[in-house]
């Protein structure tokens, strides 16, 4: 049977995995991105829901053994994580302090709702988004490639400081 | 049970397609014109074999005999194979590849916006994931018909030639057979030959716009649905599976 007097409350499961830093984008946790999708209490065994950024990214596997790892420390002892695909993760679901932590990190979030993105065949009809330059916030930016270090990530150089950075793409 | 034996095959289509075009890409690692293309054609292939992994684990679920994306990936021979033969040709050069990519690409997002209404719901949440990734795929691989097309003379020139010789492998992708007859009538999949009047308005936005000239109808190459293949797929496969076949059921 469960205790409740001995389960630890959500909240604080989720405070705990808010310290649990994304593999690939360290300055952000898991929270922050939006990768736990629910926290919850079956009977004495906790369960956590995580989505994937990217059908192939390889750091799906490794969020969700540090997620397991940074629970069991907690003393969390009845534990399972659950992948779920539906609905799509998506760059909306980043936290406003996560775009905060990317861009003091020097990564560019994402410059407009996934659900205004118009689709490739309209997309390509009009002019390109303006990427901002994290570092001196400068609007005169390239495009250097459509994939960056990882591939929710694009490759931009600012003009006026000349700085190359990763602009975090909307999906 | 026949109703399951048609999912399943129609499942490998699509897992296929995924695993071969994303082994092609794969094979540019290292090799590429510029560190920035070498990370995203990686990028494109690891969105590849991703998808693979969703598509073909689903596939030994419905058939239901044990085998996973793994196993299905990793086991089978060339004429098991269901991939269309587009995917399957060489890399060429690097207007080739891009080519190829933007033949694909456009094709294989409008196919994953019609499957993402799939009444399949395990269908439909692995297509809604996909076209979110193959959105980037096209929007890249169009932007390099353009860099090349409209470019220099030599650019030019190979990118013309390449739009030209894997043209004869796009007439396959809208031709349906009783596999996707069968989709079509369960409301699974999209009648394949209505995506081509979008394609091709794309396809021939894009190839003006780069100063290219869109090839004409003539004879489409076909018979990767069915599993008969150009010679290409064998050396793919000796270099995919040669790990498992020369040490079976190696793991690491």
């Amino acid at each position: 049977m469960a205790d409740s007097l001995t389960q630890p409350h959500l909240d604080q499961v989720k405070a705990w995995l808010g310290e649990v830093p994304d593999p690939e984008v360290p300055a952000v946790s898991v929270m922050d991105l939006g990768i736990v999708r629910d926290v919850r209490w079956d009977d004495d065994e906790l369960v956590v829901s995580i989505t994937p950024t990217y059908s192939g990214c390889p750091a799906t596997s490794v969020i969700a053994l540090d997620i397991e790892a940074a629970l069991r420390a907690k003393g969390i002892e009845r534990l399972r994580v659950e992948r779920r695909l539906s609905p799509p993760w998506t760059t909306d679901w980043i936290s406003h302090e996560g775009r905060r932590k990317l861009e003091a990190y020097g990564i560019a979030p994402p410059a407009e709702s996934a659900g205004d993105a118009p689709s490739p065949f309209d997309r390509f009809l009009r002019k390109p988004l303006v990427i901002a330059c994290p570092r001196c916030k400068s609007e005169k930016t390239s495009r250097i490639s459509e994939f960056g270090s990882t591939p929710c990530k694009a490759q931009y150089q600012c003009r006026d400081c000349l700085e190359p950075f990763d602009y975090f793409k909307c999906i | 049970m026949a109703e399951q034996t048609t999912l399943f095959e129609y499942l490998l289509r699509l897992g296929d397609n995924a695993l071969i075009l994303g082994h092609r890409l794969s094979e540019w690692c290292g090799h590429s014109p510029a560190l920035e293309e070498d990370l995203a054609l990686s990028n494109v292939a690891l969105d590849l074999i991703g998808q693979t992994q969703l598509w073909l684990n689903l596939a030994g679920e419905i058939e239901g005999k044990g085998r996973d994306a793994d196993k299905l990936a990793y086991l089978r021979d060339a004429r098991e194979f269901r991939n269309v033969l587009l995917v399957e040709q060489p890399n060429g050069d690097f207007a080739a590849t891009m080519a190829r990519q933007f033949y694909f690409d456009a094709w294989h997002y409008l196919l994953l916006r019609e499957l993402s209404g799939s009444k399949d719901g395990r269908i439909a949440e692995i297509a809604a994931k996909g076209l979110k990734e193959v959105t980037y795929h096209l929007e890249r691989s169009r932007d390099w018909v353009l860099r090349l097309g409209d470019g220099t003379e030599e650019s030019h020139r190979r990118m013309q030639a390449a739009i030209d010789d894997l043209w004869m492998f796009t007439g396959e992708l809208f031709e349906s057979d009783e596999v996707d007859e069968a989709m079509v009538r369960e409301g699974i999949g999209p009648d394949l030959a209505a995506l081509h009047e979008p394609w091709l308005g794309l396809v021939r936005a894009t190839l003006e716009e780069a100063t290219l000239t869109v090839p004409q109808p003539g004879w489409a190459q076909r018979g990767g649905k069915r599993g008969i293949h150009s010679e290409h797929l064998g050396y793919i496969l000796a270099d995919l599976q040669f790990l498992q076949r020369a040490y079976p059921n190696a793991t690491w």
